[in-house]
Parts: structure tokens; C-alpha cells; sequence
């Protein structure tokens, strides 16, 4: 067995022994080349797709930009203190990325079955988790460039003022709360495999709900201790609460746990999420084939 | 050889009307038979009761739960109705996404006996339907337990059927605009609803009061017909509560009715040129059975 990350695969011979003229070496890569190779090529749609389409600026932008322009308001108009402000441009950028991962990354596999792209997925040697990799590394780059146009917008429309108090927990937080999320949304995506027409309305279903108890336009402290624990399952939850306490004045005595501790949760969430995700897909996937369930399109 | 049925030829069925019953009929299937109807149930109701609990939490957080504030059923109040938007002007819009990209089915509705725009309008009652149930369900939630001022007994009814009902053809009327537009374009189409529904939910005043809006956006709230269509249902429930909010204080429920009644004909009447132009650009292109996998 060649074990070489790098093989090269020669055409056979014609009958009278030569290589035919114009025969090209196909090079194909193995192991963790054609792990990392797989990434790239799942998440190059996602980002070059993105420059050459650019009606998402209007589309992923503007639309939740009016809903955090409602929610301000609705503040304004009850007079709540101007953190509050801040706390929903915040919120509102973040959820971007929480559709991301529920159309993006849970939903992907069904809507590939339904175009038939994911029989052609497994029948490449291609690995699906590297497949789901490449699907979250180029939604994550996608995303956060409209999660930062939301913020920047929002920003300078409310006069929004920040006060950072640690860039690196800031950074570790936001690099956490994504490995988590995105982790969550390979390791759902499996189950996705099983679905026909109801994966549209679970996705639809997982949007107001995870908005309130998540806290994604008020602090999820609000909520109670039990309620907010039972909700940083979703990584979201704490990584948005991080996030707040880190950059807003009164963010840290609106917050649900300290920063420390809300890291070593998303940590934890990261580690448990990509793990799952490994272990969810592999045994989904067997399942599915073994149910007849990769290639049915029941409408 | 063949033989014609002659109870086709002998059907004197209006085609308005039969198009219109099994467009609702087929969009009732399709909304609900993915699921057991008990879990249907739940999935139609926790949506947007967690939308309604956004609202509540917010409010409950900066005011201490003073829930009896004329303000709070100002907020409840438009946002339970604002449901009805949603579910009428997408639902009806996404009839010809659903047909075209996903069922694959809308040539052939182009070349069976009904009339399109009643078929698409019909797509849209399940979703009028479910939403009708919600907004009840919320209602009665916030009646019961957030001290939502409605008294029954000083409920102008009439007031409320009549804004009602002109309310629902508006937001059909708006439907189908949008359903003609989703006939002409490719990219994000799936967005086009939503973004019109989020766009009327700034500026309709539906969860704040107009004046909280900077001036130069105001006047966006008061050429849309859900402006009128909000405040003359909060006044037929909760008059006295509405009429505290100056926006529209200066008009009686007669001058907001006609307002209302006729930015819904401009509104109808442009919506039935806007989808004829679109149908007739989409047919002209070949785009009815274009399936975009977008």
C-alpha cells in the first residue's frame, strides 16, 4: 500500500507499449494533503462566490440591519440606557453567523442531497468531514465580513461607544465561540442526512427561539441562572455574553458568569462539538446508506 | 380513442373561485403535511411566541416588568398583528418559489385552466390561516398573563372586523407584487419577502411609536398602509391606550379607515400591473420553469 501524502497515477499504456501523446500525469494527494486540499476546494465557493456576487451586501447586510435598527428603536422609544444600544448592534452582527451555520452548515448536506451533490460527495475519496471543514471555514470568512459590516454600520448610524477592555480575551473569545459554533453546526449537519422536507421548518423553527434565549438583543443574565445554563449549549449564548462584558462599560455587571469561566465553557464546547462531529457524521453517514437515505428526494 | 369527460366540460365552476380553493387547499398540504398535525401545532405557535418573548424580555429588562404601561400593548399589540404581514405577503410570495425551484411545478400551472395571480393568492390562506391562530394564541398569552389592557366588553368589534379584512387584502394585494417580482429575479429570492416584511417592521411603527423614528424617515411610515392598518387595531382593542401615542392622533377611525381603504386600492392596482409587467417579462425571457438551485 502506498502510504505517500503525494502519489502520482500514470495513464496505462497503449497496446504496443507507449504512453499516449498528450496524456497528462494526474497528480492525486492522500492523507492530510488531501484533507487540507478538500477544505480549500469546499470553501473556495464560499469565498470567491461572495466577491463575484456582490447583492449580499444589500441582501445578508441590510436585512438584519433593519431588524437591529427595530430593536434599537424599540429601546429608544422605552428610553433603556444606551449600552443597550450597543448590546443589540452587537447581538445583531452575531446572528449572522448563527444563520450561517443553520442554512450554511446544518442545512448544507440536505440541500446538496436535494441538487445531488452528496452522492458525489461519499463517492469521492475525498473525507466529509474535511468536506464540512471547508464549509465552515468559508462560511465563517464569509460571514464575518458581514457580521463586521453590520457592526460598523450600526455603529456609526447609533453613535455606539465601546470600551475594550482585553483585546486578547476579546479575540479568544470570538476565535472560541466560532470553533464551538461551527463545530455544533458540522456535528448537526449529520443529522441533516436523515431529513427530507422537514429540515426546511427545523431550520425555521431555529431561529426566534435560539434569538431569545441566547440573549441576542438583551443580556441572557435576564433570563436566570438555569435558563441562561441550559442555553450556552448553544456556543453563541456565552460567546455573545463574553463579548459584551469585554466591550461595554457596563457589560461585565450585566453579565451571566465571569469572562474566565465563560472561555473554559467554549473551550470545552469546542473540543465536545468537533469530537461529536466526528464521531456524529461517521455513524449518520453509515445509517443513511444503509437506509437508503443519500440519494431519496422526497418533496 | 379518448373519450372527454363531461363533467369537465360541463364544470361551470368560476375559475377564480376553483383556482382559488385548491391553491388553498394544495398550500394548506404543503404547509402542514411534512409533520404530525400536534407537532405542526407547536411549530406553528413557538416561532412566533419567541419573537413575542424578544419584545417582552427587552422590556420587562429596562422597566422593571411594568407591564401595565400603555406602551407595553402598544409593543404586544402591533407585533401579534405584525405576524399576519410575514405569513400573507411571503406566503403568497413564496408560491412561485416553492413552485418554480423546488417543486418544479409552475409550468405547469401556466398551462393548466386557472387563473395565476387567484392560484398564488390561494397559496397564501394556509399561511393566513396558521398565522390567524397564532396571532389569537399570542393575544390571549399576553391577555392573561402581561396585563395586555384589553377589555372585552369595550372591544369596538365592527372597527376590528372591517380593519381586519381590509388589512388581509392589502397585504395580498402586496403578496402578489412581490410574488411578481420573484418571477423576474434569480439571486436571493428567498430574501425578497423577508426583507420587505423587516423593512415595513421599522418603519410601519408596528413595535414603537413613529415618533421615536429620526424626521426624514417618518414619512416612509406614513405612505405604508400597515401604519393604518396597525393603529385602527389597537384602537378597536385598546382605544384608549392607542389614542395616548400622538402618531395618529389627529385622525378619527373613519379618516384612518378611508386612508387605509385607499392605499389598499393604489396598492392593489399597482400590484396587479407590477405582476402582469413581471409575468409578462418572465414569459418573455422563458424564466417560468427556470430552476436556479441558488
Amino acid at each position: 500500500m502506498n502510504n505517500n501524502p503525494s502519489s502520482t497515477t500514470q495513464l496505462p499504456p497503449t497496446k504496443d507499449g507507449s504512453i499516449p501523446a498528450g496524456t497528462v500525469r494526474l497528480q492525486k494527494n492522500r492523507g492530510w494533503r488531501l484533507f487540507i486540499q478538500t477544505v480549500i476546494a469546499r470553501s473556495y465557493p464560499r469565498v470567491v462566490g461572495q466577491m463575484r456576487d456582490v447583492s449580499w451586501m444589500f441582501f445578508d447586510t441590510l436585512l438584519p440591519l433593519l431588524a437591529v435598527c427595530t430593536y434599537v428603536f424599540v429601546y429608544r422609544a422605552i428610553k433603556a440606557p444606551e449600552d443597550y444600544i450597543g448590546f443589540v448592534v452587537v447581538g445583531g452582527a452575531m446572528i449572522a453567523f448563527w444563520m450561517n451555520v443553520l442554512w450554511g452548515m446544518s442545512s448544507q448536506l440536505y440541500w446538496e442531497k436535494e441538487q445531488g451533490n452528496l452522492a458525489l460527495y461519499i463517492m469521492t475519496p475525498a473525507s466529509m468531514m474535511a468536506i464540512l471543514l471547508g464549509m465552515a471555514v468559508g462560511g465563517l470568512f464569509s460571514t464575518s465580513l458581514r457580521a463586521l459590516l453590520i457592526i460598523v454600520l450600526g455603529s456609526l448610524f447609533f453613535g455606539v461607544q465601546y470600551s475594550v477592555a482585553s483585546f486578547a480575551q476579546l479575540f479568544a473569545v470570538f476565535i472560541l465561540a466560532m470553533v464551538a459554533l461551527y463545530g455544533l453546526g458540522m456535528m448537526t449537519s449529520s443529522l441533516y442526512l436523515l431529513l427530507s422536507r422537514e429540515a426546511w421548518h427545523i431550520s425555521n423553527l431555529l431561529q426566534e427561539p435560539v434569538y431569545l434565549f441566547s440573549g441576542f438583543y438583551f443580556p441572557i443574565k435576564n433570563l436566570g441562572f438555569w435558563i441562561s445554563a441550559v442555553a450556552s449549549i448553544i456556543p453563541l449564548t456565552m460567546g455573545l455574553d463574553a463579548m459584551r462584558q469585554l466591550v461595554f462599560k457596563s457589560g461585565p455587571t450585566l453579565g451571566f458568569i465571569s469572562v474566565p469561566i465563560e472561555i473554559i465553557v467554549l473551550s470545552v464546547l469546542s473540543v465536545v462539538f468537533l469530537v461529536g462531529a466526528r464521531l456524529m457524521l461517521s455513524y449518520m453517514e453509515k445509517l443513511a446508506i444503509r437506509e437508503g437515505r443519500l440519494t431519496e428526494n422526497r418533496r | 380513442m379518448l373519450e372527454v369527460d363531461p363533467t369537465i366540460t360541463k364544470n361551470k365552476l368560476p375559475v377564480f373561485t376553483r383556482s382559488f380553493r385548491v391553491a388553498a387547499w394544495l398550500g394548506w398540504q404543503i404547509e402542514s403535511n411534512w409533520t404530525d398535525p400536534f407537532l405542526f401545532a407547536i411549530y406553528s405557535i413557538i416561532k412566533p411566541l419567541a419573537g413575542a418573548f424578544i419584545l417582552v424580555v427587552m422590556y420587562s429588562v429596562i422597566t422593571n416588568g411594568n407591564f401595565a404601561s400603555p406602551i407595553f400593548s402598544y409593543i404586544y399589540l402591533g407585533n401579534a398583528f405584525y405576524i399576519y404581514v410575514g405569513a400573507i405577503m411571503t406566503g403568497i410570495s413564496w408560491a412561485v418559489i416553492d413552485d418554480r425551484e423546488h417543486y418544479k411545478t409552475l409550468k405547469y400551472m401556466y398551462v393548466a385552466p386557472i387563473n395565476i395571480p387567484i392560484y398564488l393568492i390561494g397559496r397564501g390562506v394556509a399561511r393566513f390561516l396558521v398565522a390567524s391562530i397564532t396571532v389569537v394564541i399570542t393575544l390571549v398569552v399576553g391577555f392573561l398573563f402581561l396585563h395586555v389592557n384589553i377589555n372585552l366588553a369595550a372591544v369596538n368589534y365592527p372597527l376590528f372586523l372591517v380593519a381586519l379584512l381590509i388589512g388581509v387584502v392589502m397585504l395580498a394585494m402586496m403578496g402578489l407584487s412581490l410574488a411578481g417580482i420573484s418571477l423576474v429575479i434569480v439571486n436571493n429570492v428567498w430574501f425578497i419577502g423577508d426583507a420587505v416584511a423587516g423593512a415595513l417592521f421599522l418603519f410601519s411603527g408596528a413595535i414603537f411609536p413613529l415618533e421615536v423614528l429620526p424626521v426624514w424617515l417618518r414619512p416612509i411610515g406614513y405612505i405604508m398602509p400597515v401604519t393604518y392598518w396597525l393603529e385602527l387595531l389597537r384602537r378597536s382593542l385598546v382605544g384608549h391606550i392607542a389614542e395616548a401615542f400622538p402618531t395618529l392622533q389627529g385622525l378619527s377611525n373613519l379618516q384612518l379607515i378611508g386612508i387605509l381603504l385607499g392605499l389598499t386600492i393604489l396598492f392593489g392596482i399597482i400590484s396587479y400591473f407590477v405582476f402582469r409587467y413581471c409575468q409578462h417579462v418572465a414569459q418573455e425571457k422563458g424564466l417560468i420553469d427556470r430552476v436556479t438551485n441558488y
